[in-house]
């Protein structure tokens, strides 16, 4: 790997631009109170992501002229923090790097999130409910956009903190978009605890990083410095207390506190109870925030620190595994929902198993393709679902639309292409980048690989069943809208189909960024620069070896049987037999009500978790140790001792005559005067 | 037993005579002082025989000349037989507990004089005590103190002037 | 020669008695003159000290008899002072007894 840094002073503008915009809409908002009108807002805050997009492609081309593989962009824009000498030596800057990961990742970000901003000017003016929310949201969606730019370009580990919280504040701030109601307001406070928890681990896998490598004499935190001195501790091991003299890879151990991060920002299990309940936020910020960008920080987490997660057996598995299952439980979950957006969040949470199932099998390469495509089909399901529930007047029960293929012929086209590539129809984008994950998990050597790749296949056709199911409950069969609204119905206007169209292109096309050996060979694309191999110049190298043509048959068998059972299944139970759905759903209502609750895991936190805190909080805590030891005994007490000795003691000599007094400084000179001869 | 001890005796039992006169003398308040004044020339008498010539002489003017005289003017402003000045006579229990109390310290005072075992007053130096080895050195080592009281004298005096000329509620 | 203990004793005798005066008359004015007695047994006894340093053979000292001028100063300022006092007391209270004026308890 080549390390020749090359300066480019543009990447700052990058994240810098959203934040201007942010930055100018808090303080004419909060400070000055003076809201500008809707087209300067729109003005502002989708040209400053227009802006922020043409400087990522631009760093991004010249990023691809630089000769030879592994070489970067940097800005350093300043020193946050520094000081040591010599090889003691640490500093933590505020500086940017732009390699192929976070090339492609700062890619899709800026073009999903500028799409999503163009969006949102049509979703939001049809959509606000008072007039401060629009450039409110504006304002959020910037930062948000910021926050998640400085998380990509990061190059050390504290900055990336920074932005990793960064998008957690915004998440909290958008879920708790419409604060008025306080579902939503909870939802939010939710989706942030259950981040903080994650951010724990985090922050005690970076500290833990940095201890080791201090003490292995290489105290740093960027990403490179990192790299370079792995090799120190990449054997260390650790005694743990309590596991009884058993000695952990600290690697391990450092990779499972990462994952704790990465599955509280990705939604995995079992962090993942925030998502469904963020789906009360406006479709725009879901779409951006649960779907294209922020959800898939955990993965780019895994990425970034590949070569550390390869080093730890035990941490891949586990990451396999966390992503196997939660796949195969969030697509169980997805069929049984009512709600559009919930389908779609729980699809995301599954989307994302696949993604942490392919980096803990050591296909990093495959996660990164899979992170790129899920963006763009995902962020066309939810912008088409918005669009849908927008003109049928927020209402999100998929079994009060349907029929409505005629009405909305356009939407209807864009969300067939967005079904179609999340079912992994062939030669779509989901097609390819999921065959990628699950070749590669056949073929890992993890504990029960062969277990994954099944429960991989299962998920598969799960998806497709769910995926075929929304689009068939809404666009087809009987109609079940009002009759009055059903009258009035007409397509959304441009400015929201065309990010639609945007998206759709790049669902259908995606997934030929990142074809196999196999496919390349194929359909004739010359894959030498393909977008796994561009990751995997930086990303360590999961690179499959060539299996022979058979295998690969069968690979893609398997996966195009899954898609045409699922969305098969789907037809026969949603559009040609619908009365069997209702004897199905009869005779398994028990299934139905654990799967539609989300495996009670909510209740479950609620009883072992919430409740004892807050018994413990009320009782003990509150009534026990603020009220009566603090208050009581500490403070009043304290106050009442004092009045009564001053009451009962002190005020006694104090009886205003001048000759007591006189007789009191007697006595103490008497005292003196015995100690001086005495 | 020279002239000296002898006078220095005489004196102090008249130094002794004058406060016990001042002390006792509670319907008069104008024999108080001079029992008072009987004290102060009689002390002077006593620096004299220390050596202490300055300071006899300072005992005369600034005590029992300008210190008494304003006592008497006070005394002398309000009526000195009012009834008021001296209505009772002190509870018989504060006079035994400041007697109890003034008694030991006397014997606190007396013990320790006793047991530092003081020396007996030498040969003094030629023109010791004269006022001029005083005034040097009061205007060389000891030139801030003297400021210092100068000041204090002048604060006083506006105090004096203050509380003499307003009317207190 | 003078026996300097007597001397202190002497001064001891009249702080002593000067104590008892101010602790006992009611009276304002000779509250103030047991005082200035308590300051001259004060006075005497630092002359008296002084006296012996006087004739000390390495080097005579006048400390003592400086530190009494400073005390009469002090003793002239409080006099001005504390009879002003009693003037606006008595002025007030129409009163000199001390037990009359029991307020400093506020």
């Amino acid at each position: 790997m080549v390390e020749d840094a090359v300066a480019e002073p543009l990447l700052r503008w990058i994240p810098l631009l959203p934040m201007l915009s942010a930055v100018l809409h808090a303080v004419l908002l909060g400070v000055l109170r003076r809201p500008l009108a809707p087209g300067a807002v729109v003005a502002i805050s989708c040209g400053t992501p227009l802006l922020s997009l043409l400087c990522t492609g631009v760093a991004f081309s010249s990023l691809i002229a630089l000769p030879g593989g592994g070489g970067f962009l940097l800005d350093p824009a300043y020193t946050w923090i520094g000081g040591g000498l010599g090889a003691a030596a640490f500093s933590a800057d505020l500086s940017f790097q732009l390699d192929a990961l976070s090339g492609v990742m700062a890619l899709v970000v800026s073009v999903a999130g500028f799409a999503i901003h163009v969006y949102s000017a049509g979703y939001m003016r049809a959509d606000a409910r008072d007039d401060r929310g629009f450039q409110r949201f504006f304002c959020y969606l910037n930062f948000l956009l910021s926050a998640m730019l400085v998380l990509v370009l990061a190059d050390n580990l504290l900055m990336m903190f920074l932005g990793w919280q960064g998008v957690a504040l915004c998440s909290y701030l958008l879920i708790g978009f419409w604060y008025g109601e306080a579902e939503n307001a909870y939802a939010g406070s939710k989706a942030f605890i259950a981040n903080c928890v994650g951010d724990l681990g985090l922050l005690v896998g970076i500290l833990l990083l940095f201890w080791s490598l201090s003490e292995a004499g290489a105290p740093t935190i960027s990403f490179r410095g990192i790299e370079a001195a792995f090799a120190d501790i990449a054997e260390r091991t650790l005694r743990l207390p309590g596991a009884g003299g058993h000695e952990v890879l600290l690697v391990d151990v450092i990779g499972l506190c990462f994952l704790l991060g990465a599955c509280g920002k990705s939604a995995q299990f079992p962090l993942h109870v925030w998502l469904p309940d963020a789906m009360v936020a406006p479709t725009p910020a879901s779409a951006l925030i649960h779907a294209a960008t922020m959800v898939t920080a955990g993965v780019y987490l895994v990425c970034r620190l590949s070569f550390l997660f390869a080093a730890a057996p035990a941490a891949s598995t586990v990451i396999a595994w966390v992503g196997g299952l939660t796949a195969l439980f969030a697509a169980m979950i997805a069929i049984s929902q009512r709600d559009i957006k919930q389908v779609l969040a729980y699809s995301t949470m599954s989307q994302l198993g696949f993604m942490f199932l392919a980096a803990g099998c050591g296909a990093y390469a495959a996660a990164m393709f899979h992170v790129v495509t899920h963006a763009f089909f995902m962020a066309l399901l939810f912008l088409a679902a918005g669009a849908v529930s927008l003109v049928l007047h927020h209402e999100q029960d998929l079994f009060r639309m349907g029929a409505l293929s005629k009405r909305l012929p356009k939407v209807r086209v864009m969300m067939l292409v967005g079904v179609f590539a999340i079912a992994g129809a062939p030669g779509l984008s989901g097609f390819f980048s999921r065959g990628e994950i699950l070749v590669a998990t056949f073929s890992s050597e993890l504990t029960g690989h062969r277990v994954l790749y099944w429960m991989g296949v299962l998920t598969s056709l799960l998806t497709s069943f769910y995926a075929y199911r929304m689009y068939f409950l809404v666009f087809e069969g009987e109609s079940h809208v009002e009759r009055e609204v059903r009258a009035r119905l007409q397509e959304p206007g441009n400015v929201l189909l065309g990010p639609l169209y945007a998206f759709a292109v790049l669902s259908v096309l995606g997934g030929y960024m990142g074809l196999s050996q196999f496919w390349g060979d194929m359909i004739g694309i010359d894959r030498s620069d393909s977008l796994g191999n561009f990751v995997r110049t930086v990303v360590v190298s999961g690179a499959r070896d060539g299996l022979s043509a058979g295998t690969e048959w069968r690979f893609v068998a398997t996966a195009v049987a899954a898609w045409a059972l699922g969305a098969a299944g789907a037809w026969w139970l949603y559009v040609r037999n619908p009365a069997v759905v209702e004897r199905v759903t009869g005779s398994l209502a028990t299934l139905g009500h654990v799967l539609s609750n989300g495996l009670f895991i909510d209740v479950l936190y609620e009883r072992v978790i919430v409740r004892p805190l807050v018994v413990l909080s009320d009782r003990v805590l509150y009534r026990g140790v603020e009220l009566r030891l603090i208050d009581g005994l500490a403070v009043n007490g304290t106050a009442r001792s004092i009045w009564l000795l001053a009451h009962r003691v002190l005020r006694l000599p104090h009886s205003g005559m001048t000759q007591g007094y006189l007789f009191l400084m007697l006595i103490g000179m008497l005292g003196i005067l015995l100690y001086l001869v005495g | 037993m020279t002239i000296e001890v002898v006078l220095f005796y005489a004196l102090a039992a008249l130094a002794v005579f004058g406060a016990l006169a001042m002390l006792l003398f509670v319907r008069e308040v104008v024999a108080s002082a001079m029992g008072l004044a009987v004290t102060m020339v009689s002390l002077a008498g006593i620096y004299l025989l220390l050596e202490a010539h300055l300071i006899a002489a300072l005992q005369i003017i600034v005590y029992a000349g300008a210190i008494l005289v304003l006592f008497l003017f006070v005394i002398m402003l309000f009526d000195p037989n009012n009834d008021d000045f001296d209505r009772a006579d002190p509870p018989q229990i504060a006079i035994k507990v400041a007697g109890i109390a003034a008694a030991l310290m006397l014997g606190v005072a007396i013990a320790g004089v006793v047991s530092a075992g003081l020396p007996d007053a030498g040969e003094l130096p030629e023109g010791f005590g004269g006022f001029r080895d005083i005034g040097l050195q009061l205007f060389t080592a000891y030139v801030i103190p003297v400021e210092a009281a100068g000041l204090l004298l002048l604060a006083a005096m506006v105090g004096a002037v203050v509380l003499a000329k307003q009317r207190i509620d | 020669m003078l026996p300097i203990d007597h001397v202190i004793g002497l001064s001891a005798v009249l702080f002593t008695i000067g104590t008892v005066g101010a602790l006992t008359r009611r009276n304002l004015i000779v509250m103030l003159m047991s005082i200035e007695l308590m300051l001259n047994a004060a006075n005497l006894a630092f002359v008296g000290f002084n006296r012996i340093w006087a004739a000390n053979p390495e080097g005579s000292a006048l400390d003592g008899q400086i530190f009494v001028l400073m005390v009469v100063t002090v003793a002239a300022a409080e006099i001005a002072i504390g009879l002003g006092m009693v003037i606006a007391l008595v002025r007030n209270r129409d009163s000199m007894n001390v037990e009359d004026h029991s307020v400093l308890k506020w």
